[in-house]
């Protein structure tokens, strides 16, 4: 298990809102900030829009770790989309740590548009917390790779 | 020479009311010359609100100066990347009449009825047949320099300007074809399979009508040549900034790798020279944009190789617009780009090595000598080749330098009326300044013609929608290079090959620029011969890009909505630079995510909505007056909201401006014609409270102090709103304001100048601070205007007395554009200019102690702190250490503003500072300490973003929705912003800007309808249980339960947000586009097979 641990790659899924969390992304393109390649965005129109069943499909679907990106509190594009977000996040993760996957593996953050560097800071902090944990107790991969190597 | 001395404030509306008499019927197009960023912005926004637009370019393609640069500053953004969609626009519109290689030949008429005729020199290739394929170019034998790349490369004489050109369509250089030389070759004839070469094309003189003239010529820059001790075109290894920029470019002569000329080799050391052809004897001007270019060259020169060493020599670093000094700030101490305040007289050739010297002394350091492998010479801004027989066409006078300089309270109109001017036509300046005036000459030109708005234009009809819904997906991919950007990193052939082998997908292609003209022209022939249903690009931000090639899809009869993209640039090669493998293999995962979301994408469909063609303006300042007029004079209602009980903001405590003129005027005038303006609704003494809808359909709730003290809520109704808030002078306790009657501000300076200027005639010695309040730890920004206003008021005080000694300590005097006339003034007159930088901050000892800048370098803190009003302000000290020196700090106070300036101080007031030519410590006696204090947005900024729902910088001015492209408008639509709101500026800068927002929101309130619809909520009232869930979490108060018992959302106002979809216990709300069958294999695609 530990080896696996060390050269775990984490898959990553960030669904981020249009309006700041998207746009803060491409920020951090044009401003060519650097940051590890596990996470990968799905793009929502307001994080409000974010799903209890997405989160629990994306870990069903095997991915270590998941986040939701919003507007900062109080700047949401859709004026509350990011407190709707922000409480289905706490209760997907509470039912993560009744199942034994974890809520660490899942959070909530939030970010302007003119924050580019602040999104990287996010992709790195989820990443290294992840690689941290190692992979979900669900993710299959690992195993799937090692056979075909 | 109309540059000085202007009569006074010309009224629109009294000019139009002459024109109106000449003609009763105008005409409703508008010809704009020049076919750059700022004519291509004009000409988009009057085509945008019904006007017809012929633009007429003299080069064979639309784009101008900005297609030659590689980035912009100070955002680094990919100019080709922000460019080509807004050329493809221009281009693709219907209103637009695209009239290239094309210059104007004669005008006629007047104001609201023009005759122009235009020739459209000789192409030599029928262009309705022409490609730009190409194969001719590859077999012509004339090989010649390619100008596009400022003549680093070679090209033929049949060419496509550059890969992106648009019109993509292949030009012959008469001068230089063999044909037309020597008689005989022909062999582009023989090559083109399409017939479209034509040797006995003729020039053709086309004529139309139009009711108003936009100028929008642009500039060459300064020939180097012309200054020899330079070396250039002498020394291989000298070249221009605008060569350096097509070095840099992954599309230029080298591929984006940085070589010098003489031997292809990396340079190791690079100087960038500054202002070559600009503040010189023959150039009393600053060329305003290179400084920041030069900047930005260094900058990208490090990235393209970080062991480069990079010197800039330069006079003052003139970073004055918006995050500008943040730029600035990131090279000296990221990058180590080093600044070199010097300006060296000579570049010398090492013949052997072609290495070059430069001589120069710094300080006191003696002269030194440095080595470069190439030295960059940052050349000004000239006036533009076409600039003077345009003029001479309108007899319109030029200044000494070439330029059309307009007068500053009219920044945007010639002396001809219905003839606009904008860009650098009328003087030097940057992308956002072009692009703000072209907008507010489009508002001038709508508000003269506006009674002919529709009256020419065509509705743009797209073929009928295939109906895919019974079809299997049948994925088109278009993956591509962006250039270098995104295959520099990421190997595309490799994410193509894998695209193929996904499901669903029909058709794979990769291309250098998807976004480029003929590209997404072959795209709609794509679609049809591989007969596709659904598109995914695999290129950049949809954000920014989604538009374009929905509309490719919609003419080639796809809807809109059976598109995706994956983010393979922003999300991936430019994040993952190092790592290409990874990224290579993301970008993977990438496209198997959008190929996965794709397949389950359905067709939707928009409707129009009506919406409310009244505005909203909130602030009375300058800005605000000038953004009500021009949309009033648009024919719209203006609802114009101030705070305070008076109009004019604060100009009211301006008096005077370089050109003589007196804002005081200019406000009572402004002032006037709002009060007297039947569609201006003037609220004094009122605020915005509420604000709630969208774009077109706003709701507002004012409240208004009435004169009982009651107040009363006063709701309005509008289509779009500008912000015009304005700002106010920074007032902290830095360098001992408020302690000495004989500190001042600049404005308060400007006050006593101009209430009684005889006062200050016993002044001997006057020190002025720059920088109070600005570029420093706490405000990193620069208030732009403080130098001006420095410079301003020492010519005032020089002329009140002519003896009196001004030293100005400054960090940098940033007089740009012609301004730079006036420091040169002010010198000659014998100012003195004493330099500082934060390691000597001048210090200031008065009655009470020793002050420095409140938030100078020992202070890295930031601070909330309040504005500190004169006389009343706590005595906090923030630098050194309290001297206390027996006086009371009570006299003091109520000394200050009592006592005549005649009167006699109790104690001397001293200025000491580090004077670097002389290596030491100065202590001056002055009679005034004027302190330059920089611009701070106006209370209540952040209620007023938080109310809009529009964001701030962190400096609390409001963010433009794109830096160069969009600088007035806001991200959330229908939203605009002008004035110090924005960022401190000139009052010519604010009015031109207020002009802009206006036009901005004219393409929106022009409107007959607003489309809406689309991806928006829907119930399934089979499942819905009416348990009121989507009623209560709707922020918009959507929802309802109609009478058959179940919840029912009206589709015109559900914005899209989808917070309902997912709060639904039943699941009975989908929303449309966002549907979980098509968000959730997006999820499980990623982690669905190992790549």
């Amino acid at each position: 298990m530990n080896q696996i641990t060390e050269d775990f790659e984490p898959q990553i899924v960030a669904f981020c809102c249009r309006y700041c969390a998207y746009a803060a992304a491409d920020l951090a393109g044009s401003s060519r900030i650097q940051y590890p390649p596990n996470v990968k965005i799905v793009l929502l129109p307001c994080s409000g829009k974010v799903d209890e069943l997405y989160l629990l499909k994306a870990f069903e679907a095997e991915a270590d770790g998941v986040y939701v990106a919003g507007c900062l509190e109080g700047t949401c594009h859709f004026l509350t989309g990011n407190l709707r977000a922000k409480k289905r996040v706490q209760y997907v993760k509470s039912l993560l740590d009744e199942v034994g996957i974890g809520g660490e593996r899942l959070e909530m953050y939030n970010l302007s548009s003119a924050e580019g560097q602040r999104f990287a800071e996010i992709a790195r902090e989820m990443t290294e917390r992840i690689r941290a944990l190692g992979p979900s107790p669900l993710n299959q991969r690992k195993s799937k790779e090692g056979a075909i190597k | 020479m109309n540059f000085s001395g202007y009569g006074t404030v010309r009224n629109f509306s009294e000019m139009k009311g002459t024109e109106l008499k000449e003609s009763s019927e105008k005409t409703g197009a508008v010809l704009v010359v020049g076919g750059g960023i700022a004519g291509m912005q004009a000409s988009l926004d009057l085509a945008d609100s019904g006007f017809k637009v012929y633009l007429a370019e003299k080069s064979p393609f639309i784009g101008g100066k900005m297609t030659q640069l590689d980035k912009t500053f100070p955002t680094n953004d990919c100019a080709t990347c922000i460019l080509t969609p807004r050329m493809v626009d221009v281009a693709e519109n219907k209103n637009i009449e695209l009239l290239v290689y094309s210059e104007v030949e004669e005008i006629k008429g007047y104001g609201g009825n023009f005759d122009v005729k235009i020739r459209q020199k000789a192409t030599y290739v029928d262009w309705s047949k022409c490609t730009g394929c190409e194969e001719c170019v590859s077999k012509c034998p004339a090989k010649i320099d390619d100008e596009f790349n400022q003549g680093l490369g070679r090209t033929k004489a049949i060419s496509l300007p550059f890969p992106q050109a648009v019109p993509k369509k292949v030009t012959i250089k008469r001068e230089f074809c063999h044909f037309f030389l020597k008689g005989k070759c022909r062999v582009c004839e023989k090559v083109c399979q399409l017939g479209a070469i034509d040797f006995d094309d003729q020039d053709q003189i086309i004529e139309r009508k139009v009711g108003a003239i936009i100028l929008a010529p642009g500039y060459e820059v300064y020939d180097a040549h012309h200054s020899p001790e330079f070396g250039f075109g002498r020394y291989p290894n000298v070249v221009t900034s605008l060569q350096f920029e097509r070095l840099l470019s992954a599309a230029g002569p080298t591929g984006g790798h940085v070589q010098r000329p003489s031997d292809s080799q990396k340079p190791k050391r690079i100087a960038f020279l500054q202002c070559v052809g600009s503040r010189d004897q023959d150039h009393g001007y600053c060329s305003s944009v290179c400084c920041m270019y030069a900047t930005k060259e260094a900058i990208l020169a490090k990235e393209h190789d970080p062991d480069v060493d990079v010197d800039i020599y330069i006079m003052d670093m003139r970073a004055f617009g918006k995050g500008y000094d943040d730029y600035y700030n990131r090279a000296v101490e990221e990058y180590g780009i080093r600044y070199i305040r010097c300006r060296p007289s000579a570049i010398k050739e090492i013949p052997q090595s072609k290495n070059l010297l430069i001589k120069y002394q710094e300080g006191r350091e003696g002269l030194r000598t440095e080595e470069y492998d190439l030295a960059i010479l940052s050349v000004g801004l000239g006036p533009g080749s076409s600039s003077l027989s345009l003029s001479q066409k309108l007899d319109l006078q030029l200044n000494e330098y070439g330029f059309y300089q307009s007068d500053p309270f009219q920044p945007l109109l010639s002396d001809k009326p219905g003839v606009y001017v904008c860009g650098v036509f009328t003087e030097p300046k940057d992308i956002p300044e072009s692009v703000i005036q072209a907008s507010g000459c489009a508002a001038l030109a709508a508000g003269l013609l506006a009674e002919a708005r529709g009256s020419l234009v065509l509705e743009k009809t797209y073929p009928p929608e295939k109906d895919v819904s019974a079809e299997e997906p049948r994925i088109g991919v278009f993956v591509c290079h962006c250039g270098s950007n995104i295959a520099g990193v990421v190997d595309v052939n490799q994410v193509a090959e894998y695209a193929r082998s996904l499901p669903g997908v029909a058709y794979v292609e990769t291309d250098l620029f998807t976004c480029a003209q003929d590209t997404v022209l072959e795209m709609r022939e794509k679609i049809k011969e591989h007969n596709l249903n659904r598109i995914v690009v695999s290129a950049c931000t949809p954000l920014t890009h989604a538009p374009l090639f929905q509309e490719t899809m919609q003419e080639a009869g796809l809807n809109p909505y059976l598109f995706e993209m994956a983010n393979i640039r922003n999300q991936c090669s430019w994040v993952h630079a190092r790592e290409p493998e990874k990224a290579t293999e993301k970008a993977k995962e990438l496209v198997r995510m959008s190929v996965a979301r794709a397949a389950h994408l359905e067709p939707l469909t928009k409707f129009p909505m009506p919406l409310n063609h009244d505005a909203l303006v909130v602030g009375g300042g300058i800005s605000g007056m000038t953004a009500s007029l021009a949309l009033a004079d648009q024919g719209f209602e203006v609802y114009l909201v101030e705070r305070e009980g008076r109009l004019g903001g604060i100009a009211n405590r301006l008096h005077y401006v370089f050109e003589n003129q007196d804002p005081g005027e200019l406000v009572t005038s402004l002032a006037r014609k709002v009060e007297e303006h039947p569609r201006i609704h003037l609220y004094l003494h009122t605020e915005l409270k509420k604000f709630s809808g969208f774009v077109g359909n706003f709701r507002s709730i004012l409240s208004r102090r009435t004169d009982d003290g009651a107040g009363e809520e006063i709701e309005v109704e509008h289509g779009a709103i500008i912000v015009a808030t304005g700002g106010q002078e920074y007032l902290g306790p830095d360098y001992g304001y408020s302690r000495d009657v004989r500190i001042l501000t600049q404005l308060e300076l400007e006050e006593k100048i101009a209430s009684n200027g005889s006062v200050l005639q016993g002044i001997k010695d006057v020190v002025m601070i720059q920088c109070v309040g600005s570029r420093t730890k706490v405000r990193p920004y620069c208030s732009r205007i403080c130098c001006g206003e420095a410079v301003k008021n020492a010519l005032r005080l020089k002329e009140i007395n002519p003896e009196a000694r001004i030293f100005v300590l400054y960090k940098d005097i940033r007089t740009y554009g012609f301004m730079e006339k006036y420091y040169t003034e002010a010198r000659e007159k014998g100012v003195i200019f004493v330099r500082y930088d934060d390691e000597h901050l001048p210090e200031v000892i008065v009655a009470g102690g020793r002050f420095g800048p409140k938030s100078g370098s020992n202070e890295h803190q930031r601070e909330t702190e309040k504005q500190a009003a004169p006389h009343t302000q706590d005595m906090a000290f923030s630098v050194g250490q309290p001297e206390p020196t027996g006086h009371s700090t009570a006299a003091t106070m109520q000394g200050r503003g009592e006592t005549s300036a005649s009167e006699q101080y109790w104690d001397s007031l001293t200025v000491r500072f580090y004077e670097p030519i002389l290596d030491e410590m100065l202590e001056l006696h002055p009679d005034l300490l004027v302190l330059s204090t920089g611009v701070v947005p106006s209370e209540g900024y952040e209620e007023l973003s938080r109310l809009l729902k529009a964001p701030i910088t962190q400096d609390g001015f409001f963010l433009e929705a794109h830096v160069k492209l969009r600088p007035v408008d806001v991200a959330f639509e229908g939203i605009f912003l002008c004035g110090l709101s924005h960022y401190p500026k000139y009052i010519h800068e604010s009015i031109a800007q207020a002009q802009a927002a206006a036009g901005r929101a004219a393409t929106i309130l022009s409107k007959k309808f607003l489309e809406v619809g689309g991806a928006i909520a829907e119930v399934d009232s089979e499942k819905c249980v009416a348990c009121l869930t989507c009623v209560r979490v709707c922020p918009y108060y959507v929802p309802i339960i109609n009478v058959e018992g179940v919840a029912q959302i009206d589709p015109a106002a559900c914005q899209g947000c989808g917070i309902c979809t997912a709060e639904c216990p039943v699941r009975a709300i989908s929303l449309r586009h966002y549907l979980d069958e098509q968000i959730i294999p997006k999820v499980e695609s990623l982690l669905a097979g190992v790549v």
